[in-house]
């Protein structure tokens, strides 16, 4: 027999705080609009998120508050925001774990809808576009009554692995490249690349990949800052990966036919 | 007013409607998806546990087919589905998977050899063959005979919805997102598309479609605690309900998930008790078996849940401050497995309750899951009602589900009904029979009464708050109309939410803004949510009996002599507060699968009357048939052989079952 958890969820231990959360307001529709911090008073209860405070803020206070929440579980990657100068899911962060004062602010680099709400659906699928991130695969029609191709099982995972962004923007919004770049894809993106460069369904070679990502908007782009792995809320290797794919890249500006052709 | 003209128009950018798009495009038709969110943000991805379809790759799954599939889900409908419908989705879901194969979803894959597993908290050595070494692994589910469910590790959701998001781009299927529809536009007789409202900017636009289809997912919004996404509000079903035309099916039954985090509702996967985990009292006891000795914690989901709550009732909850809860122990399966099979559940049990799955039991309690009800249809996805409606996966009701859904069918249903009805909306916009001149007048006045509805609300000085009149709904269907019900509580919630309708009607938002308002978007929308509440919960009410989900204690027996029936929901008066039911019958003599007992669960059902004779009539049939192979006997059974469309009527190869 195994011993019974004889510990509650500490979420349910009792403390009592009155929040300041300082929330950094701006609508770009509204022409008389000027960014400012509104500060809201909220009393903390056990377990609650961010997601759980701004509800409470605009169900209570202030109707007007703009922010994107969907799963509220950590899976989606809608809640991406600035919380006290770091890019997190707000789903995911327990107040318990944030000082007295909390300050709320749009993820940068991404269009401003309102308030905490910013475009990173738009960006995605620009990036998508770009990149490319689907399968190129040798027929165009596979037939789908027969037993599917046989993967190992390692490998399965190891995509999976890669296949795990929620495209949040954390990584983006951290990025020093992407302050300098507008047109640079991100951590995503080459997290993108690196998922489909080991799928053997892609028919994609490394000629292929280098014109995609093979300059400065790719991974030549990236200074090894580290902060998209710091604040990646899947806790992706993102600096591996790049610096994987940079060494993949410069072989290939180096020795573009490798085979000898 | 702006106009878009499209061929296909589709609500909703979840799997269900990605994949339809798709359909559709691929067939050459021109597709706009309207989606509230980014579409890899829809509520697809949280499906954690995996997609059921019968692969028979793994050792445990040697023998599994359509028909035990089949069978699994009728007996987990409580014989409350369309048994065709059924038929075509368990044809089509091992296509589905093979086909996201293709597209690059990583399903994890078998490991040739022995390896361990927990089964019924008995450690376990599997052995799986070498010729099924790297086909897709599936594993064990509540309410399922076979090793049935496909999954990729515990993001089954997220990667199939990326895949699928990802080929909708590669199609040039178009997405406009934060775009909301607020009405069909329609003349009784025909959809022509919908009024949508940008919720950015908030720009009415008139969305004309040669067909229209309702992808917009379940509505467990409408309950306080429920696993499912903030934008799961059932604004589909209402834009269906609110046509006056066209019906929802069954909206009375309504899935609880077992294992819902408590208090959050953020849920925890099946996979965990399929993997092995227990559910626990206070006292540390494993219950299940005491009251379903045969499945145990593995019976279906509406099974589980009302015995954790019985459970709970008499006193064996462990008490805190937000009430009683109950604990699922998946320790037992060491930290290797959770770590790398259930990592999403342990980020889950960090994130949300601060607690390491692998040393601690998960606080849970029964969460609203699933809305089995939908936009009644027929097998093609188009409503009788109002041609050029169609409608898939969980807002849909061409009645896969019936009265209770089996884990790993909802993932496999949007997919699934994807590619049949994406199919059956390319035949019906190829048709020349029904080319249409699409009605600009028509779609001018229905803008004009969708603005007008939304100045009423920006105008109006005071009133009720938006906000509280959506928790009070919650408050009402989850005091009145959740796992138990009973004739007094639905009387006295059918009463309290005709209130609410009422107030709602006088709605006041103080925020004035046309554009970006989440004031306002509360305001329209529970509105719509209180009607389909209602609708609930009047359907329940009506409902005499227990079927699947669907629990009455003061009618506690399965009663198909009153009430093998299919309720049809219609709102056709704007004024009313209460919707027209009516009582479909299903067909017993036309069953494959004649009602009888589920195999779990309460053994007292009343028999349908010509139940005895169509069962002698298939035990004939299947004796006359004796040595005929399983397809023929089936088609004999129940002609199911020209319903799908012709891409989709394959035979699904196996292991075993060669081509």
């Amino acid at each position: 027999m195994h011993a019974p958890a004889p510990v509650p969820a500490p979420v349910l231990a009792s403390r009592r705080r009155t929040l300041a959360i300082d929330v950094l307001r701006y609508d770009p529709q509204a022409p008389a609009s000027q960014p400012a911090l509104q500060r809201y008073l909220l009393e903390e209860v056990d377990g609650m998120t961010l997601f759980i405070a701004l509800n409470e803020i605009r169900e209570r206070q202030d109707p007007t508050l703009r922010f994107d929440f969907v799963c509220r579980a950590g899976i989606c990657g809608s809640c991406a925001m600035v919380v006290n100068g770091r890019p997190r899911l707000a789903c995911r962060t327990l107040t318990r774990d944030l000082p007295d004062r909390v300050v709320l602010a749009p993820l940068p680099f991404f269009d401003l809808i309102g308030d905490l709400s910013v475009n990173t659906g738009k960006w995605m699928r620009g990036m998508s576009e770009r990149l490319e991130t689907w399968i190129h695969e040798r027929e165009r029609e596979v037939d789908i009554t027969r037993i599917e191709e046989r993967m190992e099982p390692e490998l399965a995972a190891a995509i999976y692995e890669l296949d795990r962004c929620v495209e949040c923007g954390c990584c983006v919004a951290a990025c020093g490249t992407a302050r300098m770049r507008e047109d640079f894809v991100g951590a995503v993106g080459m997290g993108k690349i690196a998922r489909f460069r080991l799928d053997p369904r892609d028919t994609r070679d490394d000629g292929d990949y280098y014109e995609l990502i093979g300059d400065d908007n790719g991974v030549f782009g990236c200074m090894s800052l580290l902060a998209c792995h710091d604040v990646c809320p899947k806790s992706l290797p993102l600096e591996t990966w790049i610096a994987f794919l940079r060494r993949r890249m410069v072989l290939q500006a180096a020795d573009p036919f490798p085979s000898g052709g | 007013m702006k106009t878009i003209v499209t061929d296909v128009l589709v609500i909703g950018g979840g799997l269900a409607g990605l994949r339809t798009a798709i359909g559709a495009r691929r067939r050459g038709h021109a597709v706009i998806v309207l989606s509230l969110v980014p579409p890899k943000r829809s509520h697809s991805a949280a499906a954690q546990g995996g997609m059921q379809a019968s692969l028979a790759n793994v050792t445990k799954g040697i023998g599994d087919n359509e028909d035990v599939h089949f069978e699994d889900t009728v007996r987990g409908s409580d014989w409350g589905c369309d048994q065709v419908v059924a038929r075509m989705f368990v044809n089509t879901s091992p296509k589905a998977v093979r086909e996201l194969a293709a597209w690059g979803t990583p399903w994890s894959r078998i490991q040739r050899g022995e390896r361990e597993a927990v089964i019924n908290s008995q450690k376990v050595t599997i052995a799986e063959r070498d010729e099924a070494h790297g086909l897709i692994a599936q594993r064990d589910f509540g309410g399922t005979k076979k090793w049935r469910t496909c999954y990729v590790s515990d993001g089954t959701g997220h990667a199939m919805l990326y895949t699928t998001g990802d080929q909708a781009i590669r199609h040039g299927v178009e997405v406009r997102e934060r775009v909301e529809a607020l009405a069909l536009i329609h003349d009784g007789e025909r959809c022509y598309g919908a009024v949508a409202r940008n919720l950015v900017t908030g720009e009415l636009i008139a969305c004309l479609a040669r067909a229209t289809t309702i992808a917009t997912g379940g509505a467990g919004r409408l309950y306080r605690v429920t696993t499912n996404a903030v934008i799961c509000e059932g604004i589909g079903h209402a834009l269906a309900l609110e046509t006056g035309v066209a019906a929802l099916g069954n909206m009375e039954a309504v899935q609880f998930h077992p294992t819902g985090i408590f208090p959050a509702g953020i849920l925890v996967t099946e996979g965990c008790r399929g993997d092995g985990g227990l559910l626990r009292d206070v006292d540390g006891r494993r219950f299940m078996p005491d009251y379903e000795p045969e499945k145990k914690e593995l019976a279906s989901r509406d099974v589980v849940s009302r015995r954790m709550e019985e459970h709970i009732r008499r006193g064996k909850g462990v008490p805190t401050r937000f009430g009683p809860h109950l604990w699922l122990d998946i320790t037992l399966l060491g930290r290797g497995h959770i770590e790398h099979n259930l990592r999403e559940v342990k980020e889950i049990c960090e994130s949300f309750l601060g607690i390491d799955p692998v040393e601690q039991w998960i606080p849970v309690r029964p969460a609203q899951h699933y809305t089995m009800g939908g936009v009644r249809t027929r097998h093609t996805g188009e409503s009788p009602w109002l041609k050029g409606l169609f409608a898939a996966g969980e807002a849909a009701c061409w009645d896969l589900h019936g009265f209770n859904r089996l884990g790993g069918n909802s993932v496999a249903e949007t997919v699934v009904a994807g590619m049949i009805v994406g199919e059956f909306i390319s035949d019906f916009c190829d048709a020349p029979e029904n080319n249409v001149d699409l009605p600009m007048s028509l779609a001018r006045a229905f803008v004009a009464r969708e603005e007008s509805k939304l100045k009423a609300l920006l105008a109006r000085p005071g009133g009720e708050n938006a906000f509280r009149l959506l928790a009070e709904t919650q408050e009402t269907m989850t005091r009145f109309v959740g796992i138990f019900r009973e004739a007094d509580g639905l009387e006295e919630g059918v009463t309290h939410l005709q209130r609410l309708l009422q107030r709602s009607r006088d709605i006041g938002v103080t925020g004035k803004s046309w554009g970006n308002n989440p004031e306002l978007v509360a305001a329209y929308r529970v509105q719509r949510m209180v009607k389909l509440a209602i609708t609930i919960a009047y359907g329940a009410h009506q409902r005499t009996e227990s079927r699947g989900a669907h629990f009455r204690e003061d009618f506690p027996r399965r009663n198909d002599r009153e009430w093998l029936k299919r309720t049809l929901a219609f709102w056709p008066d704007e004024a009313a507060t209460l919707p027209h039911l009516r009582h479909e019958p299903l067909d017993v003599a036309k069953m494959e699968l004649p009602p009888g007992w589920r195999g779990y669960g309460m053994k007292n059902h009343v028999d349908h009357p010509d139940t005895a004779a169509r069962q002698s009539e298939v035990e004939a049939i299947r004796a006359r048939m004796k040595g005929r192979d399983r397809f023929d006997i089936q088609e004999a059974l129940m002609p199911c052989r020209d319903k799908l469309p012709a891409s989709l009527t394959g035979r699904n190869e196996r292991l075993g079952e060669p081509l």
